[in-house]
């Protein structure tokens, strides 16, 4: 109970009794350590993101080595997750389709962000028509129907990116601008709640009475205090990301075949489930334990930005 | 309420429009030419081509196009299937009704299985029940609802082999049969989608449910001596539902989506697994016409959600 913020009164009380002082951010860090289920999160995350970076430096297997012999085999030594209908040894397509499937996830995060970010902010300072307007629109893409609107959109732009830039990058860029763009209303909504009370705030004010422009308010003054929800929000959007790439390609409408993309290799088991399991077991374990783990931070993060719901408990 | 109701539906209107705007952007500029083979086509010389894309108006500006093809959607002109040669109104409307079933009875199951769970967990927080029910829902919205289908059908048909996991509308039988053939298999589809809902909306309502459980009119409630059952119910959980029927709403897009992919892992003749199958036949008539449905179901929910809302809060028909 002692610490909670410094700069709040039990924080300077804090340091005034001799306790080290401690920044907003290592207060946030510390809280974040505490949550339990978090931290297993982040170690399990962890170890599969350095598995699918360093994975194939180690397990040097090619992802398209076709041997019929081996065909639809479980889990040996020579296969450690055992091989799909053509042989092709299933670690190496899995660490090579976690690449992809994560770096999708990040990618469109970044992008829905970003979108978010600047939509709320113009909308949360300018205020008056600009918000009013801004705010329907955004109301406007709540109501689409994602995952159809995700599938018209990769169905009628799929040939035309893929001549312009190539078969795989053409439809890393459509998913990736797609996803993106479908979810940045949450964060857009949450960045203009944030700027809404926070320009009115004191600290604000004395930056405007000190003769800061308005850019120089919202990039230095607001924009940084209105992180933490953001931060949460984009961590979510990962896992978001992640399952809507898996389900386009589940569907048979994300990556081409010769990309395995955990999604992609899902949808090519899906009709072998009887006689070899373990093929889509390992792709389906893979894409939920990222996501629960993702989601297990997420809400590590926010109990670490928002003190008093814990202090609630 | 009847005038709230009234100006909710109003404002569905301009969204509609929007909608549709966004629909016809996308088909606008969407690479590719209906009378493309006629352009490669020797035989046809360029003058039929070009009379042929005047009669169709496809040199109109964009905004007479789009007035047309508002208008000739709200006449029910939808066009024509190029894969199975019937009208396209025809073929959805066939299509509809499973998906409208299959998704209502999951609805039904989130809500049967989350609000009891939900609040019995906010009732005791941290204890046995309350910690297994947290897991088993974070573990639940974790879980994509195509890995759920294959775990289903890889444990209920394949190794138990209880139920079939190729849905069928042709089921031979009458009476009883017929009806327990269709519930059988529905379940798997049901229980997929009932589920990945209940998870999230047992969070929330937990989540309501300790925020409302210490304010003062519950207090009141007991003081005044109603049973606990009757102050559980009428003071808690309605008040509760409030949050979580606006949660609930801003994820109606989601459930949809689901309903798309448990439809296609299970077979299911609905309206999901027609998008894809005409995706996959570059059926675009039909394409077009099932993401419009789906926008107007997304749009129709919210409205049934809107007027819940009120129904448990009247305030806000008043404002």
């Amino acid at each position: 109970m002692a610490r909670v913020v410094s700069g709040t009164v039990a924080g300077k009380l804090a340091v005034a009794a001799g306790q080290p002082r401690t920044s907003l951010w290592q207060e946030t860090g510390r809280r974040f350590r505490r949550h339990r289920l978090a931290m297993v999160g982040s170690v399990i995350l962890l170890a599969l993101v350095l598995s699918v970076l360093f994975g194939p430096l180690v397990w040097r297997l090619p992802i398209n080595d076709i041997d019929f012999r081996a065909k639809l085999k479980g889990p040996s030594w020579s296969h450690p997750l055992g091989t799909d209908d053509l042989g092709q040894d299933l670690l190496a397509r899995m660490l090579y389709g976690g690449r992809i499937s994560l770096a999708v996830g990040i990618a469109a995060m970044l992008i829905a962000i970003s979108i978010g970010t600047a939509i709320g902010a113009i909308s949360g300072f300018a205020g008056g028509a600009v918000d009013h307007m801004l705010m329907r629109i955004t109301d406007m893409f709540l109501a689409l129907p994602g995952l159809p609107l995700l599938l018209l959109i990769v169905y009628l732009f799929r040939d035309a990116l893929r001549k312009m830039f190539g078969p795989e990058a053409g439809i890393f860029i459509l998913i990736v601008a797609v996803i993106g763009g479908l979810r940045w209303m949450q964060v857009a909504r949450l960045v203009r709640a944030q700027f809404l009370s926070l320009r009115e705030k004191e600290f604000v004010e004395s930056a405007r009475s000190l003769g800061a422009r308005p850019l120089r308010q919202v990039v230095r003054h607001i924009l940084p205090n209105s992180m933490g929800p953001v931060i949460v929000a984009g961590t979510i959007d990962v896992a978001a990301a992640i399952i809507a790439e898996s389900t386009l390609s589940f569907l048979g409408l994300g990556f081409p075949p010769d990309i395995p993309t955990w999604g992609r290799i899902l949808f090519d088991a899906k009709d072998n489930l009887d006689f070899a399991p373990h093929w889509a077991m390992f792709p389906g374990t893979a894409i939920f334990l990222t996501v629960l783990s993702i989601n297990y931070i997420g809400d590590g993060l926010r109990d670490a930005f928002d003190p008093r719901k814990v202090l609630g408990k | 309420m009847y005038k709230y109701f009234l100006r909710r539906t109003l404002i569905l209107i301009p969204v509609l429009f929007g909608i549709s705007a966004v629909l016809f952007t996308i088909l606008v500029m969407a690479p590719g030419d209906p009378f493309e083979e006629l352009a490669t086509n020797p035989n046809v010389p360029p003058e039929v081509r070009m009379n042929l894309r005047a009669k169709f108006g496809l040199d109109d500006p964009l905004p007479v196009r789009y007035a047309r093809w508002v208008a000739s959607m709200m006449r029910g002109d939808w066009g024509f299937s190029f894969v199975s040669r019937v009208n396209v109104d025809t073929l959805i409307l066939q299509r509809l009704p499973t998906t409208l079933v299959v998704l209502g009875s999951a609805q039904l199951l989130a809500i049967l299985v989350a609000i009891p769970i939900g609040t019995y967990s906010a009732l005791r927080p941290y204890s046995i029940f309350d910690q297994i029910a947290t897991t088993l829902a974070f573990i639940g919205f974790s879980l994509p609802t195509f890995f759920t289908g294959l775990l289903f059908i890889l444990l209920l048909s394949i190794h138990l082999d209880w139920l079939p996991f190729i849905y069928r509308s042709d089921i031979s039988g009458t009476g009883w049969r017929w009806y327990w053939e269709h519930i059988r298999q529905a379940i798997m589809p049901v229980a997929v989608l009932g589920l990945a809902q209940a998870a999230s909306m047992t969070r929330f309502m937990r989540a309501a449910v300790l925020d409302v459980i210490r304010l003062d009119y519950v207090n009141t409630a007991r003081a005044k001596g109603l049973s606990e059952g009757v102050t559980l119910v009428k003071h808690v959980v309605r008040n509760a539902l409030i949050p979580v029927v606006t949660l609930v709403a801003i994820q109606i897009p989601t459930i949809f989506g689901g309903a798309i992919v448990t439809e296609q892992i299970f077979r299911v003749p609905g309206i999901g697994s027609l998008l894809i199958t005409s995706i996959l036949a570059n059926d675009t008539p039909v394409v077009m016409a099932v993401t419009f449905i789906f926008s107007i179901l997304v749009l129709v929910s919210s409205l049934a959600a809107d007027m819940l809302y009120a129904w448990l809060d009247p305030r806000i028909s008043y404002r």
